[in-house]
């Protein structure tokens, strides 16, 4: 579904932000991306729906080469959902109207149409209440899962989740990651950004770990938390789940 | 002092200064306004937009605009517009255009520089990750503008773009150069007739101050109702 081959990014002259990166989600694979703090895995997965350029090597989804200047990217980053770190839903707009801008514009359903899809997947993320409401006037958990509905709105074959709750209070980091669990067990092909290790053991098939722009190491969840190989993945296991 | 002074005049043209003079005025700025918003939103675009050479053309717009006395481009626009229309359509002799196209194309252009700067303000100051979640939505550039970046900065810059209003009300004033029925230019008309200069301009004068300064009360209140809600 996502294969990923020898990317490189630079920022500037000087700075590479990955290294080499190669790696492949297969459809209805979780795999979880770790790492500490800059080392890349934000940005490689903000290179798969190509909001971020990369210099070399090429992404391919679902057949399609992102890197490609003939690609279509509008269209095709409307078949993959994308989660962010800071839920970025439009405060302009009423949460109905957040879950059926693209699904009009883009994917040009009709407004009941739009509605009526949006209601369902409110309805899944338990806010269905909360539609007429402005995203201000919602926690930060409610806000991310608002996110996670308005990418699901559009019927991904796919979804990216950048650091889903490293922005959220402790208390509603569980409400988003019950949603995610659920979509995993669904079977829905997911990359996703996180420290969650949580998460990562109960559903994750695959966990990468990157370190320095590069991918260290790319196991299945068994022997990744089994025995991680690497010291830096070592390292950054006995850093984070130490608490 | 004010024994030799007759404020009957005023009374007497009230209606002339205000159906026709203001009504002028109001006309001219408000279309102005939005003209100048509109391809200011443009020109900020185009800034904003990766293409260096679309962003260079935009920048030196606005600084040759910007550089320039008001008056002076109202006045050289009214005299040149004929002969550029005669120029782009091949036409024999210069294209009259009317005094009051020629005003409105002027300020709309000139306005533009100003509100470009706005726009420009009021764009950057949507954090990166909105035209990022749009875009990872499948919206094109068009539609992340329109639906998304505009209308939060558009709301962001209300105020701002409210106050540039109210000095382009003033600044329509300067039509005046073009002997047009702007209030100014109807209060000028009946002071030399009458000859009564000073209660003349001294009436203009209350007439846009009153106005502005209630305006700007209007935009202050409408500031601290935005700044309540977000």
């Amino acid at each position: 579904m996502i294969e990923i081959r020898h990317v490189d990014k630079w920022y500037g002259p000087s700075f590479q932000a990955l290294k080499d990166c190669t790696t492949a989600v297969a459809k209805g694979e979780v795999v979880v991306v770790c790492g500490p703090s800059g080392s890349g895995k934000s940005t490689l997965i903000k290179c798969v729906n190509a909001l971020e350029p990369f210099q070399s090597g090429e992404i391919i989804l679902d057949g399609i080469k992102v890197n490609d200047p003939r690609t279509d990217l509008p269209k095709l980053r409307a078949r993959v959902g994308m989660v962010f770190q800071h839920f970025e839903l439009f405060p302009h707009l009423k949460i109905i109207e957040n879950l059926c801008l693209a699904q009009e514009k883009v994917l040009g359903r009709s407004h009941d149409e739009a509605v009526a899809k949006a209601e369902k997947l409110l309805d899944r993320v338990g806010l269905q209440e909360h539609a007429r409401k402005y995203p201000a006037e919602l926690s930060g958990g409610q806000q991310q899962r608002v996110a996670i509905a308005r990418a699901l709105a559009m019927d991904p074959i796919a979804m990216l989740f950048d650091e889903p709750t490293s922005a959220l209070d402790p208390e509603m980091i569980s409400e988003v990651l019950d949603v995610m669990v659920d979509l995993a067990r669904e079977g829905m092909t997911m990359m996703v950004v996180t420290h969650e290790m949580g998460f990562a053991s109960k559903v994750a098939h695959r966990v990468i770990f990157m370190d320095k722009g590069e991918i260290v190491e790319d196991a299945l969840r068994e022997d990744f938390f089994g025995s991680p190989r690497s010291d830096r993945a070592q390292k950054f296991l006995s850093k984070i789940l130490s608490h | 002092m004010f024994a030799t002074f007759d404020f009957d005049v005023i009374r007497r043209s009230l209606g002339y200064l205000f159906l026709e003079g203001m009504t002028f005025t109001l006309t001219l700025t408000a279309l102005s306004a939005v003209g100048g918003i509109i391809f200011g939103t443009l020109i900020a675009l185009m800034r904003l937009s990766g293409y260096k050479l679309l962003g260079r053309i935009a920048g030196l717009y606005v600084d040759f605009m910007r550089s320039l006395p008001l008056v002076l481009v109202i006045f050289w626009f009214y005299f040149l517009v004929p002969y550029v229309g005669q120029w782009v359509t091949g036409a024999s002799r210069p294209v009259s255009v009317g005094a009051f196209t020629s005003a409105l194309v002027t300020f709309i252009m000139f306005e533009a520089a100003y509100f470009s700067e706005i726009m420009r303000a009021g764009i950057q100051s949507i954090s990166k990750g909105q035209p990022a979640a749009a875009n990872a939505l499948g919206l094109t550039y068009a539609q992340t503008m329109r639906y998304v970046v505009l209308p939060q900065a558009f709301r962001n810059m209300l105020p701002v773009l409210l106050t540039q209003t109210i000095v382009l009300f003033q600044d329509t004033s300067l039509v005046y150069v073009l002997s047009m029925p702007d209030f100014l230019g109807a209060a000028s008309k009946v002071a030399q007739r009458d000859g009564r200069l000073v209660e003349m301009y001294l009436f203009a004068a209350v007439v846009y101050f009153t106005i502005s300064c209630v305006a700007s009360f209007g935009v202050r209140r409408l500031q601290a109702r935005i700044s309540i809600v977000r």
